[in-house]
């Protein structure tokens, strides 16, 4: 089952899409999908994973021999995207004046129920579902500081648009994720290739960490990060569970919605 | 005036904190303070400032202070109150804490200017922002293994007023292990100010009531250990205090 978070007629409600893409709503009556406006899926916390992908650390090893790093990482590499970063399907993402935008495709964990110290073999158990993010970002040259200025503005963490139940997923360590900008093909990755499957960093992080009912885990981004222009239309698909799209808007200064 | 968050008798209460640190009910009845169970006063995201006074950079062996402040970020897992736990961990070298004026957000804030910026502020608090050195990694430092771990940010007591601060950049900070006051300094030595650091977030994002901005601790870091008492001071603001435990005792306590 599809479960998403939507504003209709000026109220906020749950409601579930049936196979056939219609939206019903908790009080069991089809919503005029042209009226709803989509909310983000989760308002818990929102933590993501840097480097999960093969292929992103091999190819800055080189560079992480040396300095500041001088040794690659041996911990999963974490960063929070803060409240303000929340976004939904079909919502504009500022592109910052004089920056360089990226989408970054990612596969979201919702979290169903409290992790604190599960093991690897427990870890599914506290997951709810499924859901597609787009954690968009400033381009990153470096790893060494926390990267809130290229992270953490407002709308830069779009997910939706709906999260799908756990058991519908037979294999979330197999799922195509491809990114559209105008309908052309960018990029392309496999959950296949995470460096650390989903139990794994669920054990990991509930080690020091409590994972609370509605945090979403960022599993990660395949290489191929590319930069978006005012206007486009970007839309990332994860085999299985949906299509989120997004459009470009510039900054035009000013105060904040 | 002072507001705390307090759970008593089952139920989590804002209120009014006396000038000997009672809190009091609607009806103004003070409670003992060692009855109630202290809340974090604010549980937005805490922006918390590295390397943010001169002497501490120069502890920590960094040959110049920064010249665009190190902002990392905190989750609400992070936080616990006044009179709480805080666990460290098994097999670790050393483990520090770190007194911090933070000023709570009262009002949004996105593009202020500095000259405006104490108008988005509600009050301060204090922190105590632990870290564990060990597990200080190269990659998004300091990062989420040091930073963020379950109850190791105490806040509280209770948020001041911003009007009863006259000066936020003129308060002593002092910390305590087990009575013996062991770091001391001024927020006069910060190098980004409360006013800086907010014209500096809100120019790329927006930072909403509730959110917390830590400002740094000055140098004297010393080990703690489970047992201790650890107290955070800061003039004008208050006295918060933590209790460390060991990790088995933390989760012994903790698990359902």
């Amino acid at each position: 089952m599809r479960h998403a978070n939507v504003e209709y007629q000026g109220l906020v409600r749950t409601a579930t899409a049936d196979p056939d893409g219609r939206l019903i709503g908790d009080d069991g009556a089809t919503l005029d999908a042209a009226a709803v406006r989509w909310l983000p899926v989760s308002d818990g916390a929102l933590f993501g994973v840097a480097l999960n992908y093969r292929g992103l650390l091999e190819a800055r090893l080189p560079e992480f021999q040396a300095s500041p790093y001088e040794k690659p990482p041996e911990n999963p590499v974490l960063f929070i995207k803060t409240p303000n970063t929340r976004n939904a399907h079909q919502g504009a993402v500022v592109l910052p004046r004089g920056e360089r935008l990226q989408p970054g495709p990612a596969l979201g964990v919702v979290i169903g129920h409290r992790a604190s110290r599960v093991s690897e073999q427990d870890a599914l158990d506290h997951v709810r579902g499924f859901t597609v993010v787009n954690e968009f970002s400033l381009p990153e040259d470096s790893y060494y500081r926390p990267a809130i200025k290229a992270k953490c503005r407002d709308g830069f963490c779009a997910l939706g648009p709906w999260w799908v139940d756990r058991d519908d997923i037979a294999n979330p360590h197999d799922l195509a994720l491809i990114l559209t900008v105008n309908g052309v093909e960018k990029q392309r990755g496999s959950t296949a290739d995470l460096i650390r499957p989903i139990p794994h960093l669920i054990a990991e992080l509930s080690e020091f960490m409590t994972l609370n009912e509605g945090d979403v885990l960022i599993t990660g981004t395949p290489p191929g990060r590319v930069d978006v222009r005012e206007g486009d239309q970007v839309d990332i698909t994860i085999e299985g569970i949906g299509t989120l799209s997004n459009t470009i808007v510039t900054d035009h200064g000013g105060e904040a919605k | 005036m002072r507001k705390a968050r307090i759970q008593y008798q089952g139920d989590t209460l804002t209120v009014a904190v006396n000038d000997d640190g009672y809190p009091l009910l609607a009806d103004g009845t003070a409670l003992d303070p060692d009855q109630v169970i202290w809340l974090p006063p604010a549980t937005g995201t805490m922006f918390a400032l590295g390397l943010n006074y001169a002497d501490h950079a120069t502890e920590l062996s960094f040959a110049a202070a920064p010249k665009e402040p190190l902002v990392f970020v905190k989750a609400p897992n992070a936080y616990t109150g006044h009179n709480g736990r805080s666990w460290r961990p098994n097999n670790v070298e050393y483990m520090h804490y770190e007194c911090e004026l933070v000023a709570v957000i009262g009002k949004t804030a996105h593009n202020v200017a500095r000259a405006d910026a104490l108008d988005h502020v509600a009050g301060y608090t204090l922190c105590n922002d632990y870290a564990i050195r060990d597990y200080l990694e190269n990659y998004y430092r300091p990062n989420l293994r040091v930073k963020n771990r379950d109850g190791t940010t105490p806040v509280g007591p209770w948020i001041v007023d911003r009007d009863d601060v006259p000066d936020p950049n003129d308060l002593r900070l002092r910390t305590y292990i087990n009575g013996e006051l062991r770091q001391e300094g001024t927020t006069a030595d910060m190098i980004f100010d409360v006013a800086f650091l907010i014209e500096y977030l809100s120019g790329f994002m927006t930072l909403s009531p509730g959110d917390m901005i830590a400002t740094g601790t000055p140098k004297g870091m010393a080990d703690v250990q489970p047992g201790d008492v650890v107290d955070v001071e800061i003039e004008g603001i208050g006295r918060l205090r933590n209790h460390m435990v060991s990790e088995s005792d933390f989760f012994r306590n903790t698990e359902e």
